[in-house]
Parts: C-alpha cells; sequence; structure tokens
C-alpha cells in the first residue's frame, strides 16, 4: 500500500474514527421536471463499516445509482435535490460541507467504478496519464513518480506487463482489462469507501467473476468499505457481508448475506430469490414477480410493493409499512416481517 | 514454466488521431502544393533578407515606374513602383505585417472563443446567456463592417517602424469580430462532452472544474476548431486588404499586401498592371493555400469521412 502515512483530518475536518465507516441516514432525493416532484431516493438508510462489503440491490430505478451519486456528491443539480437526510463519513455530514471539501473527498475517501469502463477512461490520454494524474494532481507527485506508481497500480489489480501497458489508450485494452484500469484508478489515492456501480453488467461471464474476485481481494488487502451495486443477486451472495434491498427509493430489507438469502423478511426479496435459475430447477418454469416497478411520479399508496405481493393484504394498500426487525440486524419494511422471515406467507 | 504466452511488441506505437491526419494529408497533392507556397510566405515574413538584398525605403525618384522587362534579372526584378522603390522588396517586406496580423488575429480570436466556450457551455446558466448573447450581438455585425466601424475610432494614427504598432489597430478591431465561431464551436463540443461518463468520473476522483475543462473537455474541442483555423487566416488576410484598400488598415509608409494593392490599383489601369497583379497574386495563393490546407485538415480530422 502506500508509503505515505496520511491523516484523515487533513482532508475531512472534524472526523471522528468512532463513527460508522459511512453512515447514509434517511436520504431523500427528488427531481424536478416539467414542474412535478419526482421522488426517486425515499428514505435510505444503511450503514457501512470499515472492511465490510455492503450490497445495494434492485430494480432498475429502485434508486440504487442516485443514492451512490447522492454519496459521490455528483447529482445534477437541478434537476435533482437533496430534500433530506444525511450522509456520514467519520461521522461528517457530507450533505453540509462546501464543495471545496466535498471534492477533497472524492477520490481522497471515497471513488467509485463505473459500470462501462470505456466511456468511463478519457479516449484521449494513455491510461498510466490518467492514473499518474491522480497522484499529480492530489498528491503532487512528479511525472516519474507517478508514472511509477500507476505501473505498480495496474500490477497490482492483475494487468499483465504492466510496465509495457502504462502507456496505451483505453481502446487497446479489452472490457475486462478496462474495467481493472477503472479499479486503479478508483483505488489510487487509497480510499476507505469504494463504491461499484454495476461494475460487471457489460461484461461477459467469466471476466465478471474474475472482476469480482479482484474487487474482493483488493477490498480484503486494503480493508475498505465496499459498496456493490447491483441487481445481480448471484454477484452479491459470494462477495457481499450484507445486503440492503431497495424497492421504489427505500430500502425495503437490511440484513447479513446468509440471512438475508436464506430467511428473507420481505416479500420482494423473497420473490426476487425466486426468480434466480438455480440447477436443481432445470425445466421448471421460473417463477416471476408479476407486474412491473412503479412509476416514481404515481406510487400506490401505503406500501409501494403492495400491487405486486403475494402476500398482500387490505391494509398494505393503506398503511405504510413499519420499520420492523424480526432478528438481530435484521429489518424489512413489510407488514407482515415476521411472518415472511418465519416462512409462514 | 516455459513461458507461453507471445511476447508483447513493445515497440509498435499506435498512430493518434493527429499523425494519422498527418499522414492522411501527406499523400495529397493539393496539400504538398498548398504546404509548399505557405512555407515560401512564411519564409518571406520570417526573413525577408533571403528573398531580397534591396531596402525598399531607398528609393529614387527617377526610377519610378519602371516596368519589370528585365525578367527576374537586373536591378529590379519585379520593377518599381509609383515612388521608384524596388517592388520585389516591397512586396516582400510587405508580407510580414501582413502574416503577422493574420496570425495575431487567429491566435487572439482562438484563445478567447475557447475560453469563453468552454466556460459558457461548461457552466451553463446565467453565465451560458451571457456569453452566448454577446456572441449573438457580434454574430449579427460582418467582420468587415464591424472593423471598419471600429477603425474609424482610431483614425489619425501614425505608422511607425515598429510592428506592433503598425498591426495593433486592425488587429484589435478583426479580434472582436473573429472570436464568435471558435467560441460556438468550443460551446458546443464542451455541452457534448461534459456528460460524458470520463467527465463524470475525473469528477468523481476529485478532480477541480478547471483541470476537467482543460484536460478532459479542451482537447474535445480542439479538433473541430483546428480544422476551421487555415480557412480563416485566409478569411482575414482578405479582409486586411479590404481594410486597406478603403485606407484604415495597416497605415503607410508601412507597407502590407492590402497596402500595395490600394497603390497598385491607382497604376494598373495605367499599364503598370505588374503594381497591381503580383499583389494580389500571391494574395490569391496564399488565401488559396490556407483553404486548401484548411479543407484537407477538416477531413483529415473527420473520423468519419475517412
Amino acid at each position: 500500500m502506500s508509503e505515505t502515512v496520511r491523516v484523515i483530518g487533513d482532508t475531512l475536518p472534524g472526523a471522528d474514527f468512532n463513527a460508522p465507516l459511512l453512515e447514509v441516514d434517511d436520504l431523500r432525493v427528488e427531481f424536478r421536471v416539467r414542474g412535478q416532484r419526482i421522488p426517486a431516493v425515499r428514505g435510505a438508510s444503511f450503514t457501512l463499516e470499515q472492511g465490510r462489503t455492503l450490497a445495494v440491490v434492485g430494480e432498475s430505478g429502485s434508486g440504487k445509482s442516485v443514492t451512490s451519486q447522492a454519496i459521490m456528491g455528483i447529482l445534477d443539480t437541478p434537476p435533482a435535490t437533496i430534500t433530506g437526510g444525511a450522509v456520514r463519513l467519520h461521522g461528517v455530514d457530507l450533505l453540509e460541507q462546501s464543495e471545496e471539501t466535498r471534492r477533497e473527498v472524492r477520490g481522497n475517501h471515497i471513488a467509485i467504478v463505473f459500470q462501462d469502463a470505456l466511456s468511463a477512461l478519457n479516449p484521449l490520454w494513455s491510461v498510466g496519464f490518467q492514473i499518474g494524474e491522480l497522484f499529480r494532481v492530489h498528491r503532487g507527485t512528479s511525472r516519474k513518480d507517478a508514472k511509477l506508481k500507476a505501473v505498480e497500480l495496474l500490477d497490482q489489480v492483475g494487468i499483465p506487463d504492466a510496465k509495457n501497458r502504462v502507456g496505451d489508450y483505453p481502446h487497446q485494452f479489452s472490457g475486462g482489462m478496462r474495467q481493472r484500469v477503472m479499479i486503479a484508478m478508483a483505488l489510487a489515492l487509497d480510499p476507505e469507501v469504494l463504491i461499484a456501480d454495476e461494475p460487471t453488467t457489460a461484461l461477459d461471464v467469466t471476466v465478471q467473476a474474475q472482476i469480482m474476485r479482484l474487487l474482493k481481494r483488493i477490498q480484503a488487502e486494503r480493508n475498505m468499505g465496499l459498496i456493490l451495486i447491483t441487481h445481480d443477486l448471484g454477484v452479491v451472495a459470494d462477495v457481499a457481508d450484507e445486503v440492503a434491498v431497495m424497492y421504489a427509493g427505500e430500502v425495503v430489507e437490511r440484513a447479513g448475506i446468509r440471512d438475508a438469502f436464506k430467511r428473507p423478511a420481505h416479500p420482494y426479496t423473497k420473490a426476487l430469490l425466486r426468480a434466480i435459475p438455480r440447477v436443481d430447477t432445470v425445466g421448471q418454469e421460473l417463477e416471476v414477480i408479476r407486474g412491473l416497478p412503479p412509476n416514481p411520479a404515481k406510487l400506490p399508496g401505503g406500501c409501494p410493493f403492495h400491487p405486486r405481493c403475494f402476500a398482500a393484504e387490505d391494509k398494505c394498500a393503506t398503511e405504510v409499512p413499519p420499520w420492523i426487525e424480526p432478528a438481530e440486524f435484521h429489518g424489512s419494511r413489510c407488514h407482515f416481517a415476521e411472518e415472511v422471515y418465519t416462512d409462514e406467507r | 514454466m516455459s513461458e507461453l504466452t507471445a511476447p508483447v511488441p513493445t515497440t509498435e506505437r499506435q498512430a493518434s488521431l493527429w499523425s494519422d491526419a498527418f499522414r492522411t494529408m501527406r499523400r495529397r497533392p493539393d496539400v504538398i502544393i498548398a504546404t509548399l507556397v505557405l512555407l515560401l510566405v512564411f519564409a518571406m515574413a520570417a526573413f525577408p533578407r533571403l528573398f531580397t538584398d534591396k531596402d525598399p525605403t531607398q528609393c529614387l525618384g527617377r526610377e519610378a515606374r519602371l516596368r519589370p522587362d528585365t525578367w527576374f534579372t537586373g536591378d529590379h526584378p519585379l520593377g518599381t513602383d509609383a515612388f521608384g522603390c524596388d517592388f520585389a522588396a516591397t512586396l516582400v517586406h510587405g508580407t510580414r505585417p501582413t502574416i503577422a496580423l493574420a496570425l495575431s488575429v487567429i491566435v487572439a480570436s482562438v484563445v478567447i472563443g475557447l475560453v469563453l466556450g468552454i466556460y459558457a457551455g461548461y457552466y451553463g446558466g446565467w453565465l451560458d446567456s451571457v456569453i452566448s448573447r454577446a456572441l449573438d450581438v457580434f454574430v449579427v455585425i460582418p467582420m468587415l463592417m464591424g472593423a471598419i466601424l471600429i477603425l474609424s475610432l482610431f483614425r489619425g494614427r501614425v505608422s511607425t517602424e515598429s510592428l506592433v504598432e503598425t498591426i495593433a489597430a486592425p488587429a484589435i478591431a478583426l479580434t472582436l469580430f473573429g472570436w464568435m465561431e471558435f467560441c460556438r464551436y468550443t460551446r458546443a463540443a464542451t455541452l457534448e462532452t461534459k456528460n460524458l461518463d470520463y467527465v463524470i468520473a475525473a469528477k468523481c476522483l476529485g478532480a477541480s472544474d478547471r483541470r476537467i475543462m482543460f484536460k478532459h473537455i479542451l482537447p474535445n474541442a480542439i479538433v473541430p476548431v483546428t480544422a476551421v483555423v487555415p480557412t480563416t487566416i485566409g478569411g482575414i488576410i482578405v479582409t486586411e486588404s479590404a481594410l486597406a484598400v478603403l485606407g484604415i488598415g495597416v497605415q503607410p509608409p508601412a507597407t502590407s499586401w492590402g497596402v500595395l494593392l490600394s497603390d497598385g490599383t491607382e497604376w494598373a489601369g495605367g499599364g503598370y498592371v505588374y503594381l497591381f497583379a503580383w499583389p494580389l497574386g500571391l494574395l490569391i495563393l496564399t488565401v488559396f493555400a490556407f483553404a486548401t490546407f484548411g479543407d484537407a485538415l477538416r477531413d483529415a480530422l473527420d473520423p468519419k469521412l475517412r
């Protein structure tokens, strides 16, 4: 890892190291489009501790990416506005910080890996230049040392012959290799939190596994917190420690990974798990979740999942379900969380 | 374990956009000719002594209007002008103000256009509105007319030996009405680029706005701007000549091609066509060379036309 000891308080004044690494508390984001206010995130809460991996899963439009953008501070405002909640890094609420501090936080404390590595790398600069740029700008490293660092990083993320490839341009790398370059860039400044926003969606299956293994290894080596945003539950099972399931802009279930897979406490999670094709169900018809994700501009009343829910009853359409914890560290936003958890529903 | 993977070639470098463009252009004969013409003109501007050993200010009244009958031999290869000055020397020494003016106008226009365009495109909002409306105002005034308006304010300028003083006023006037095209191109390219993933990725890694603008967005905007530069230089040279003919460009006794043209028109009707034809020919040749070069550059830089 880096030889220079970095004092986190330098770039993040007021950091408290007894506080959780990253805490998203009741985050609310709205988009204002043509005079209409459309909620994209309606109270997302989760906590990430050092050295842990949190998977955020959900369908398209469930607010996963908007949440990660809000954490990074790269939401387009307008049309988006953060209407409430807090994003606390080491106890410091990032949403209250100046743009200058937030810029320091990006890259230094929180970094992100995007889905499409080809478009996330500048085609006009060599990868070595782009990685080295981080050292030159943030650390004032000389051009030569920055290049050496870039080689070192490329080597760490498993790019063969890194020394000779450091001068290559993004288009000269394959999809998997580009994603490795992206990861190298994200890791350059030793962030404590890495957000991977669907890092493997654009890759084929074997490469997906490689990239996931790489992320896992690096996370363990550096004791980082990793937020893995995905809609692929298969990916989640191998890598994550905890999972937060999002639906219609809110976290509907939060649990340890084993618990979530074995005994989901929300009907949505349960239905998602049933919809995964498995080897022992070959030949049988795959279960699906009926209907479509709700239009965020016209959310159904009560529990937003009730029109598609197998366990729904009358009160689901009228009453917003409370947060129920049927077990320790296992919460669900469902009226019948206990019954779903114990498999009575 | 034996080495099974193929050795990675280390020396082979992938061609960049610019070297590709260069290679494409090198194959076109018209570009080669245009380049030679431009090199000749630039050489005349930079080292007039290479082309003539006469001093254009040494004039003898009794040698006025000698026709160039001797054809490139003798004392005055291109004859003499109305004041008895060696015309070849006058022509060669007139190149420097012409080219210096065109280059300073283009550099200033490109810089102004790029900076305003990138700020307007990147920040948007009121800044974009202000810059875009200002641009609209300047765009509706043709360059020549605008320059005439501005230069008539500078009447009574005295020309001196200094090159800067000779070209400053027309350069300012032409720049004022020459930056809009570059601004538009840059603004459009910025709007297109600023929401690309790699710009957002750079932002996520803590890059400052200015760094994003000039390291990640500007290189994309440079290409369309570069392609119009040579063609615009040709336009500027023509406009300068027009100003000189109107008597408000470069002021005599300093010479530019425009000034020579202006003087030449008085004598062309009287049988001294060469006083008019030489500067005109040189002007047309240069503008044509710039236009050809610009056209070829635009084609070469546009991957869709390859």
